[in-house]
């Protein structure tokens, strides 16, 4: 009987991906990883939609299969829950190791443009959502104080860096 | 107790019912919170593309409140976590403190590590204690079942909030509902997350998730559900009709900040606990227990009821 065999190719890979990602912040414990699947049964995400499974993404990393792991857009599937990280038989910062490489495919600009929106905003007004004058007379109208419609001294600090 | 109170960027723009609540809640447990206007975004929706900047924000609302010499106390979720995540990481790492601190100094500002973050219902639980919530009691929310939705970062990481409840077995909203005389339920999925920090990146992903749960709630027969993050009230809430629509499914679930919950049972009118902002309608189950702007022939109604024994508390096992 013919028996079906997924391949992996490794023709592409960047075997020195793993130590990228050991490297940046967050992703310091790739290595732990013995590839048990804790993280993939954990997931919540991975229930919904299959296209994210966390121990494939370790387990490409490992491989060194960068591109497809930086820019599948899959990484940005994941949700931060920390069902992963609070579970890991190995003590390894999972959901740290996805910020890590959520980092790293924004740094080389595979990022969702929602999130790139997010950030542009708070870097205009300090804030995802600013207040306004008529949020103002609501929240006075309610008890509650006004806020400040945006908060400079944010956007000065954030566009210096 | 006095607090720095921080409400992130949500809260005021989408759920001031949740900041309603929770000052008029407070008032009554003796909680103070003192208003820092400069605090800004947490940090959190930069986690992702700039751990830097994220660094930075948080230091910088942190720092203000470390020249209050106040604690900080979050209302949202994910401002928990990502506060209480940089406050360690720029308390452990020198470096990135020296780097951070370099550029507060351009606005007059240091992070010099004095303060801590606490989420308002951990230090209702924690350090209040049910006791002290049930003595608050006026109207006991008595036969309500209610699916308490604890979320992600309420919880986790768990080793940065000392682990004051249990991420795989967590019980300190059951056990608040029960101190405020409701039933808690018990559902499947009860740990699953929202989706809302998905929300950016993949709607259907996001909407499936929340629909998930939802789905959970509805079939363990609670009559509303309950949680402490405005993320999650995006979800079950405000989306709860769109998701309604799109997989053709009716919840009719009222969604409540606990701190709404809580202030019901205290005898705050629902005015006042801005029931009239949440997207799914409460009047109906509201009415049941009646609040302070009520009218006397409802009181007495309600008397008659508050002397019938509720049903037995219905033990809380996953």
């Amino acid at each position: 009987m013919e028996q079906k065999i997924e391949t992996v190719d490794l023709a592409g890979s960047d075997f020195n991906f793993a130590n990228e990602v050991a490297q940046t912040e967050g992703g310091q414990q790739i290595s732990r990883c013995f590839s048990c699947g804790t993280c993939s049964a954990s997931c919540p995400v991975r229930r919904i939609n299959d296209k994210y499974n966390p121990r494939r993404i370790i387990r490409q990393v490992l491989l060194g299969l960068k591109e497809e792991v930086l820019k599948s857009g899959f990484v940005w599937l994941c949700s931060a829950c920390y069902s992963c990280q609070e579970r890991c038989p190995q003590g390894g910062r999972i959901t740290d190791i996805m910020t890590a490489l959520k980092n790293m495919a924004a740094a080389s600009n595979c990022v969702p443009d929602g999130v790139l929106a997010q950030a542009d905003l708070i870097k205009k007004q300090g804030k995802v959502y600013a207040i306004d004058e008529f949020d103002n007379k609501k929240r006075v109208k309610a008890g509650l104080p006004p806020l400040p419609e945006e908060i400079n001294e944010i956007a000065q600090l954030l566009s210096a860096l | 107790m006095k607090f720095a109170l921080f409400l992130g960027c949500t809260i005021p723009a989408r759920s001031r019912q949740y900041e309603m609540s929770a000052r008029k809640v407070a008032e009554k447990l003796g909680l103070v919170f003192e208003d820092v206007p400069g605090f800004g975004c947490c940090g959190f929706p930069l986690k992702s593309v700039d751990p830097e900047k994220t660094a930075l924000l948080a230091a910088w609302s942190l720092s203000l409140a470390e020249e209050k010499g106040l604690p900080v106390m979050t209302l949202c979720s994910a401002c928990s976590s990502n506060l209480a995540e940089e406050n360690h990481r720029l308390k452990h790492d020198e470096k990135l403190r020296r780097r951070i601190n370099e550029k507060l100094a351009r606005v007059g500002k240091e992070f010099r590590g004095t303060t801590e973050v606490k989420h308002i219902l951990r230090v209702i639980h924690q350090d209040l204690g049910l006791a002290k919530i049930s003595e608050t009691v006026k109207n006991p929310l008595t036969g309500l079942k209610v699916a308490s939705h604890y979320g992600c970062h309420y919880l986790k990481p768990s080793e940065l909030y000392d682990k004051f409840d249990d991420p795989e077995n967590p019980r300190s909203l059951d056990q608040i509902v029960a101190a405020i005389g409701g039933t808690p339920v018990s559902y499947d999925r009860l740990k699953q997350c929202c989706g809302g920090a998905v929300l950016v990146s993949d709607e259907a992903t996001a909407l499936g998730l929340t629909k998930d749960k939802l789905d959970a709630v509805k079939a363990s027969g609670a009559e509303a559900m309950t949680l402490v993050c405005p993320f999650c009230n995006v979800m079950y809430d405000n989306n709860q009709k769109s998701i309604e629509t799109r997989f053709a499914i009716e919840y009719g679930l009222p969604v409540f900040y606990m701190t709404q919950l809580m202030g019901l049972a205290m005898g705050i009118s629902s005015k006042d606990l801005g029931m009239n902002l949440n997207s799914v309608k409460t009047k109906e189950l509201i009415a049941r227990f009646a609040g302070e702007d009520e009218d006397d022939e409802k009181k007495e109604k309600k008397k008659v009821k508050k002397e019938k024994p509720g049903p037995p508390l219905q033990p809380v096992v996953e």
